[in-house]
């Protein structure tokens, strides 16, 4: 370990002012898009962009979430372990329930019902042992990660859990249908994005978690209840971890140890790509979806050109990412 | 050394396991090696294990089994040479999670005299181990292709997903590109989905909206083939006439049983393939029986005909 001393850096007060530094996220898209319409035919076709934004809708509520604990200065690596550990038991209540409810509305709502009580409590779980016992949130996240991946590892018996047919038939229109031809999971994903943005920028709430991000102990001689905020943030995040899960489980209509593997740096990836600091301190949800997007849609292009191979999907997020962050940043004397 | 195994054997019986002492002279501990159950195919291994496990060792008092999973190579490393200096064993079996780091450390095992078994993923060096067992990979690609090469005698365009970047899917995409060589069958594209059922859906998603015109799809893997057939579902296109899967999935074997025109065929390549290791490992230790050399699986057709010999619904896979 070594002793020097940090050089504290003041994050300046911002205010939305349309420069290259903030639109630096959209101006990325907008490219990639264009890129995608010059390289493919089918790629602007209705069919291809509802395709790849139901496909986002699952990392793009998590990493909505994220924002809100990323920008509070904390971490939340359990995630993806969360979603397949919330998607085995949703299964497993829901095949569990077919006698007792029988296999039709019923037993769907109360297999979702579940999974929100169930995320509820594994938001919970993270946020009291960062807040009450006073660990720091990556070591408590790493923990519950293995311990949720187990979990599902355990429950699933090593193989697939898969949902019974009465319950797949009801519940598998919240992934494939919607309404005026657009899914349920982007609208799901639209809402959950506004509401994030309305609650992060308009709320004391996301006034409190930037602060709390800031400097905790500036915030809590401020009279913020800091420890209060930083759990809320958790539970924020388990909640939608949940939500996604609704949307997940009925594309398949199955959980596996293989489920939701990674879709915690894909979230994180995606929150820093759209300009929230890691450190915290600011966040930003509208910058977040795009950086979902901007992810999407690069696996998109690469599946459907032979552009560059599939291999190199891993190396331009990462180049990206960088990119992004080096626009925002500007130059560090 | 079998000499011995089949007087421990006759003791073990003859005595009812009554005396430890003699026992531990003659008793012996088999390390069984394998990766963790991240996947249907391994958690249908890791459950084919166990049972082999728990049945062997009702039948043979004298061997006792030491079974590690392991999540990637380093760590099956270390677990191996535990069981070496922990429990001290005197027969291995393995499933190599990858050739090359495994490859120094089974040798040291081999080196200390313990008899080695092998499964399913070769080492990288010939001459290690005294048993090797392992499914049929060239085969399952090669039955695979000579599946659509009957199914389309005309020829026709198809799309194939392959798996994680390995030994094992090379040889499997190799062996079926050349049954098809020379056909009037036009492969498309592939990608590599990982044998994992998301990524299957997205990259089928994404062949149906680059290509408007597919007959027929190698999906390589059952989980994979479920991505591959929610996709079409959803698509709603009715121009792919059939999806052909691998590894012999239950959900897939009932399909093919059930006669579904989607998925007429499968292809074996079964994670049982663990058990019929250890059996044979435990063999070596119980009775005279010479056990060496390679013991290879093949990968057949699944059809309706005998679709109903290949249905374990017990199975977590």
């Amino acid at each position: 370990m070594s002793s020097v001393p940090l050089e504290q850096e003041r994050v300046p007060a911002r205010r939305w002012v349309p420069d290259v530094k903030t639109l630096g996220p959209l101006i990325a898209l907008a490219l990639l898009i264009l890129t995608g319409a010059l390289v493919s035919d089918g790629f602007l076709s209705a069919g291809n962009l509802t395709n790849v934004l139901s496909r986002s809708a699952f990392i793009g509520i998590i990493a909505v979430g994220a924002t809100f604990v990323i920008a509070s200065g904390g971490i939340d690596l359990s995630v993806g372990s969360m979603a397949a550990f919330v998607a085995g038991l949703m299964i497993v209540v829901m095949n569990s329930l077919v006698p007792v409810l029988g296999p039709g509305l019923a037993t769907v709502i109360a297999g979702m019902a579940c999974a929100l009580l169930v995320g509820l409590c594994a938001g919970a779980v993270n946020g009291a042992l960062i807040t009450k016992a006073g660990i720091e949130p990556f070591i408590v996240t790493l923990g519950t990660m293995g311990i949720f991946r187990s979990l599902i590892t355990y429950v699933s018996d090593g193989g697939t859990l898969s949902l019974a047919s009465g319950p797949r038939t009801v519940y598998r229109p919240v992934y494939f249908e919607g309404v005026l031809g657009i899914p349920w999971p982007i609208l799901a994903f639209a809402l959950v994005a506004v509401l994030g943005q309305i609650v992060m920028s308009q709320t004391a709430f996301g006034r409190h978690i930037s602060a709390i991000g800031s400097n905790d102990q500036v915030a809590r001689y401020s009279a913020i209840r800091v420890d209060r905020v930083q759990m809320m943030a958790y539970v924020l995040q388990g909640l939608c971890v949940a939500l996604a899960t609704l949307l997940y489980v009925p594309r398949l209509g199955s959980a596996s140890p293989a489920t939701g593997v990674l879709w915690e740096l894909e979230a994180i990836a995606a929150v820093i790509i759209g300009g929230t600091l890691l450190k915290g301190g600011y966040g930003r949800v509208w910058g977040t979806v795009v950086g979902v997007l901007i992810l999407g849609f690069i696996g998109n292009i690469l599946n459907i050109t032979n552009f560059v191979s599939n291999y190199l999907n891993g190396a331009i997020q990462g180049v990206i990412i960088i990119i992004a962050v080096l626009v925002q940043r500007g130059r560090r004397s | 050394m079998s000499v011995r195994g089949t007087l421990a054997a006759a003791a073990a019986f003859g005595m009812l396991a009554g005396s430890a002492a003699a026992q531990d002279a003659e008793s012996y501990t088999i390390g069984v090696s394998i990766p963790a159950a991240t996947h249907g195919w391994a958690g249908g291994m890791n459950y084919h294990a166990n049972q082999a496990i728990e049945r062997l060792g009702e039948q043979y008092p004298n061997l006792e089994f030491v079974l590690s999973t392991a999540n990637g190579a380093a760590e099956q490393v270390s677990q191996i040479e535990d069981m070496v200096a922990v429990n001290q064993i005197d027969g291995l079996v393995v499933l190599p999670f990858e050739s090359e780091p495994l490859t120094p450390a089974v040798q040291s095992v081999a080196e200390s005299g313990a008899f080695v078994t092998v499964v399913d993923r070769g080492l990288s060096e010939e001459g290690i181990e005294d048993l090797y067992v392992a499914g049929d990979n060239p085969g399952l690609g090669r039955v695979s292709g000579e599946y659509f090469l009957e199914r389309l005698p005309d020829g026709g365009k198809i799309v194939a997903l392959r798996g994680i970047p390995t030994t094992i899917d090379n040889e499997r995409f190799d062996a079926f590109t050349q049954a098809i060589e020379g056909s009037s069958i036009e492969l498309l594209d592939s990608a590599h989905a990982d044998w994992n059922r998301d990524d299957a859906f997205t990259v089928m998603q994404d062949f149906l909206a680059r290509y408007p015109e597919i007959d027929a799809v190698w999906a390589q893997d059952d989980d994979q083939a479920i991505g591959v057939l929610e996709a079409i579902n959803q698509s709603g296109r009715e121009d792919i006439q059939f999806v052909v899967g691998g590894a012999g999935m239950k959900e897939m074997v009932k399909r093919v049983m059930d006669g579904d025109a989607m998925i007429p065929v499968d292809v074996t390549y079964p994670p049982a393939m663990i058990a019929t290791a250890i059996e044979l490992t435990a063999l070596h230790f119980t009775s005279p029986t010479p056990i060496a050399g390679s013991f290879v699986i093949g990968s057949e057709l699944i059809t309706q005909e005998n679709a109903e010999a290949f249905y374990f619904p017990d199975s977590p896979f």
